[in-house]
């Protein structure tokens, strides 16, 4: 039995939070000051990395522990490889760095996808943390104190400059086309033939396999280009910082994803933008000094109790809220979870 | 590399192997037996460093007892702790996805951090041994080795042996393990299957806390300690295949011996040396040394 040609189409109101939530997105910058649009920027391309691991865990089942490594090695190509005193051009750097990235996930995949699991989670931290080391300890990286990018890339065809990214308007704007382009290419991904039959891999392997499917070869195609999105959030965050530090390929990273698509809601490609959001606004919603006065300083202890409260009253994640309302307001029964 | 040095060497990647067998040896149990992926278990291993320190100046003053006192003070403690610990959030967990429980035990190192930060603060402390293990035994003619190193190590092993025979000889043990087997067949056969996992729980918490406030006289007292333990310790279950003691017990002296090795011939390459070790064993082995169950 084949799989449908492609999956079914997206609802009204799917499709509608997607618009409002782009549209405030675009309108953000226009009533909020160089503090917000930094914070926001930032926490596009987590949203970014949020979804590249959501392509794995919640489309296809992988729960990959490793994906700081794809962030932080794109990110590393694209100082690296930016000539020193000039500014190079987004239009090749980008792709390239993004292939540094894919071919890290490609490796690690090919390896890794032959343990299930725990042990797969384990293995993928593995060949993360031996990234971590070598771009911490050999010259290649520059060790603990990391590389400054001096001069940003730029985006021109010939000598007709289209965005400056040292300002941070356009590195907005551009930040959010690539966060709208992933989720509009991830959303089409999951519902072509390869993206039913990641879910029939999610599902029950087994099955999949006795109807005639390879599954390896989806599973690592998947691995690749998640690694290629990662890489893309990676080199967007050496651009907005100019600086890259081995802590960019550390595990708490790579947990920290984790946390944000669990948190948002797996399944759901809104739910990894959502959780990404969430985690960036708890975040400085603990750390505001205006409300907690001097406990801010313990900002921690707050977002792990929302973390923990999130589990206890949502498994479903943010994303199950509405759900969870309807069904209280219509008095219906919910869904054993 | 001379004999001496060799010796030491060896000694070291012992008691730190079996120290880390301690601690990971309660992340399978409680993995094995009750199936929840804890990430806030390298957290007990910091708060019983913690205790060591804190604890020692209050047990002094009122029971006026010295270092056992104190051991047998955290000990209590930490079984309290991890008795309202299950009770009051990872009960509710067993039915749930791995990655809900993931998500609350992160939640869960967060709040331990912060609490120990609120209150016994963000200094890096040290803890002296008791004065009857502080010295050291003459090994050649210009090495020495601290008896208290060998203390830690004897610890370990008789926990080790006090595991195996609770766990393989007992009743109790016996329950258990069938209880990982099979939850709702023990609980038909008339067993508080709820009261037994609080047990082990309690138990898998307490060896934690025990080995850290046995560590903390070596290791000092610092924050995140919590953290950079618990990655190991996961590694050291994998490698050993997850559930199984024994695979536990093999894996930690493996990488005992590869990292503390591992920084004396390859100073370089140290820290990466253990996840090349896990993952050619893992590729090897998918699941682990010793695979448990089916």
């Amino acid at each position: 039995m084949t799989p449908p040609r492609s999956g079914p189409r997206p609802s009204t109101p799917k499709i509608a939070s997607v618009a409002i939530g782009a549209l405030a997105l675009a309108l953000w910058p226009l009533v909020t000051g160089s503090f917000g649009v930094d914070l926001v920027t930032k926490t596009m391309i987590y949203a970014i990395v949020a979804l590249s691991l959501e392509l794995l865990v919640g489309a296809t089942g992988l729960v990959c522990f490793g994906q700081a490594a794809f962030f932080g090695l794109a990110a590393y190509a694209a100082v690296r490889l930016s000539p020193e005193g000039a500014a190079a051009s987004l239009l090749w750097l980008l792709p390239v760095a993004m292939g540094v990235g894919a071919g890290y996930a490609l490796f690690m995949g090919a390896l890794s996808l032959r343990t299930k699991g725990v042990y797969f989670i384990m293995v993928t931290l593995a060949f993360a943390q031996m990234a971590y080391y070598v771009v911490h300890d050999t010259p290649l990286g520059g060790g603990t104190d990391g590389i400054y990018l001096y001069v940003k890339p730029v985006v021109a065809i010939g000598s007709m400059l289209l965005l400056d990214l040292d300002k941070p308007l356009p590195l907005y704007y551009l930040v959010l086309g690539c966060l709208g382009a992933t989720f509009i290419f991830l959303a089409l991904l999951l519902r072509s033939r390869f993206g039913r039959a990641l879910a029939g891999i999610h599902v029950n392997e087994q099955r999949m396999r006795a109807t005639g499917f390879s599954t390896y070869p989806y599973k690592l195609a998947a691995f690749t280009i998640s690694g290629a999105i990662a890489g893309l959030g990676g080199v967007l965050f050496a651009v907005k910082d100019g600086f890259v530090n081995p802590e960019l390929l550390s595990w708490h990273f790579s947990g920290a994803v984790l946390i944000m698509i669990i948190l948002g809601g797996l399944g759901h490609l809104r739910g990894a933008v959502i959780g990404a959001f969430a985690f960036a606004l708890l975040q400085e919603l603990f750390k505001s000094e205006a409300i907690f006065g001097a406990f801010a300083k313990h900002w921690l202890l707050g977002l792990g109790m929302a973390i923990i409260a999130s589990v206890a009253l949502l498994p479903r994640g943010l994303i199950g809220i509405g759900e969870l309302l309807t069904h209280r307001l219509r008095r219906t029964p919910r869904v054993p979870v | 590399m001379d004999l001496a040095t060799f010796l030491v060497q060896c000694l070291n990647s012992l008691q730190y192997g079996l120290l880390l067998f301690l601690v990971a040896s309660g992340l399978t149990l409680i993995f094995g037996i009750m199936g929840v992926i804890n990430l806030a278990h390298g957290s007990f291993y910091m708060i019983g460093a913690y205790m060591a320190y804190a604890l020692a100046p209050v047990v002094n003053a009122t029971l006026g007892g010295g270092f056992f006192t104190t051991l047998l003070v955290g000990l209590v403690l930490a079984i309290a702790l991890g008795y309202l610990l299950e009770w009051a959030f990872f009960s509710f967990l067993y039915e749930r996805e791995h990655l809900q429980q993931v998500l609350m035990t992160y939640g869960l190192i967060l709040v331990f951090e912060e609490l120990r930060s609120l209150v016994v603060g963000d200094d890096v402390h040290g803890v002296s041994p008791p004065d009857w293990l502080a010295g050291s035994i003459p090994l050649g003619d210009l090495m020495t080795y601290p008896v208290y190193r060998l203390f830690i190590s004897a610890v370990c092993l008789a926990l080790a042996a006090a595991m195996w025979y609770v766990l393989g000889r007992t009743r109790l043990g016996m329950t258990i393990r069938a209880g990982a087997t099979n939850r709702e067949m023990v609980q038909s056969l008339g067993i508080d299957i709820k009261f037994l996992y609080r047990v082990v729980f309690a138990a898998g918490v307490a060896i934690a806390v025990l080995a850290g406030m046995v560590a903390a006289p070596v290791s000092s007292v610092y924050p995140g300690m919590g953290n950079q333990v618990l990655i190991i310790c996961f590694v050291v279950v994998v490698i050993g295949g997850i559930g199984s003691i024994r695979g536990a017990l093999l894996a930690a002296l493996l990488i005992g011996v590869v990292d503390t090795f591992g920084k004396v011939v390859f100073p370089q390459a140290a820290g990466v040396l253990v996840y090349v070790l896990m993952a050619l064993i893992l590729l090897w082995k998918p699941d682990g040394l010793f695979k448990v169950g089916s």
